[in-house]
């Protein structure tokens, strides 16, 4: 038994953390996405129109549903890309929540005004 | 007894998904640090729970931002006809007319709306994992992380969503529609 699949209960083995790296840094990336969408939207009335793509919801329509896509389509690049892999899940951790908390931040319209 | 059908959406988006979801994320957690602290050995039946729950928690988190964008969201920015001088029906108009209410809106409302967002992004990513690493989870402390970091996010911005949500339906109440009528009176 390798050292990747060692890490296990009873005889039944871990499987490799790819797919959940993948998972995690997308949703990372999607919060970031919706945050820099939040911020073009406020700042550019073209953005804004651009982005009402259901009138009586306005620019949050555009927003949420460009963001849910880019997390869609990145969690799907980096679930193919790293299916089966095992890596350094403390690293994507870290990267992924600066990135959660960034978009918290930056959401916040006082802060999102200062961008 | 009345309640108009709008003001009844707001309590099913607020009342029920909303507060509903703040309430499990509590248990998820305790949920979370059961699968680090307990000695015996898990079980499949014990392992399915948190993916189990944490996916009713995703599913309450889409309901809710899914019901507030789309069936109250347009309620609340609907703009006024020229000339109507009663904005009682008109939610953002109301708030943005006085000077002691504006920032409602201009912080409360502008941050709810999207901050809420990030709920269901970070909660079905930790159902994914839970459900998929079922047996890891208790041996890797990595992926425990991750899952308490994303879900401990989400309760702050449900939070955040939650409190904003009820100071402008406190301010300036989504309310309008049919009236149905829950007990006839005398």
């Amino acid at each position: 038994m390798s050292s990747q699949t060692a890490i296990s209960q009873g005889n039944v083995p871990a499987l490799p953390n790819g797919s959940a790296a993948a998972a995690i840094l997308s949703a990372g990336i999607g919060s970031l996405a919706l945050a820099l969408f939040t911020i073009v939207a406020d700042q550019s009335a073209t953005a804004k129109n651009l982005l009402s793509i259901y009138k009586p919801t306005g620019a949050l329509s555009g927003v949420s549903t460009l963001a849910i896509l880019v997390w869609f389509v990145v969690w799907a690049v980096l679930e193919w890309c790293w299916r089966g892999r095992n890596l350094s899940l403390k690293r994507i951790n870290t990267i992924a929540f600066i990135l959660l908390v960034l978009s918290l931040l930056a959401t916040f319209p006082l802060l999102g005004d200062l961008l | 007894m009345e309640i108009t059908t709008r003001s009844l959406w707001t309590l099913v988006h607020g009342m029920g998904f909303g507060a509903l979801y703040l309430l499990a994320c509590s248990g998820s957690i305790v949920l979370l640090s059961l699968r680090s602290t307990t000695n015996a050995h898990s079980t499949p039946g014990g392992d399915r729970v948190l993916g189990i729950y944490l996916t009713v928690m995703a599913a309450l988190a889409w309901l809710t931002v899914l019901s507030g964008t789309y069936i109250i969201y347009p309620w609340y920015r609907a703009a006024p006809p020229t000339g109507v001088a009663n904005l009682a029906a008109f939610p953002r108009s109301l708030l943005l007319s006085k000077p002691a209410t504006r920032q409602w809106h201009l912080i409360g409302m502008e941050w709810k709306e999207h901050v809420a967002w990030l709920v269901p992004i970070a909660i079905t990513m930790a159902a994914f994992i839970a459900i998929k690493y079922a047996r890891d989870l208790k041996h890797s402390p990595a992926l425990r992380s991750a899952l308490c970091g994303f879900v401990g996010t989400s309760l702050f911005a449900a939070g955040v969503a939650g409190f904003f949500g009820a100071m402008l339906d406190k301010n300036a109440p989504v309310d309008g529609g049919q009236t149905i009528r829950l007990v006839q009176g005398e």
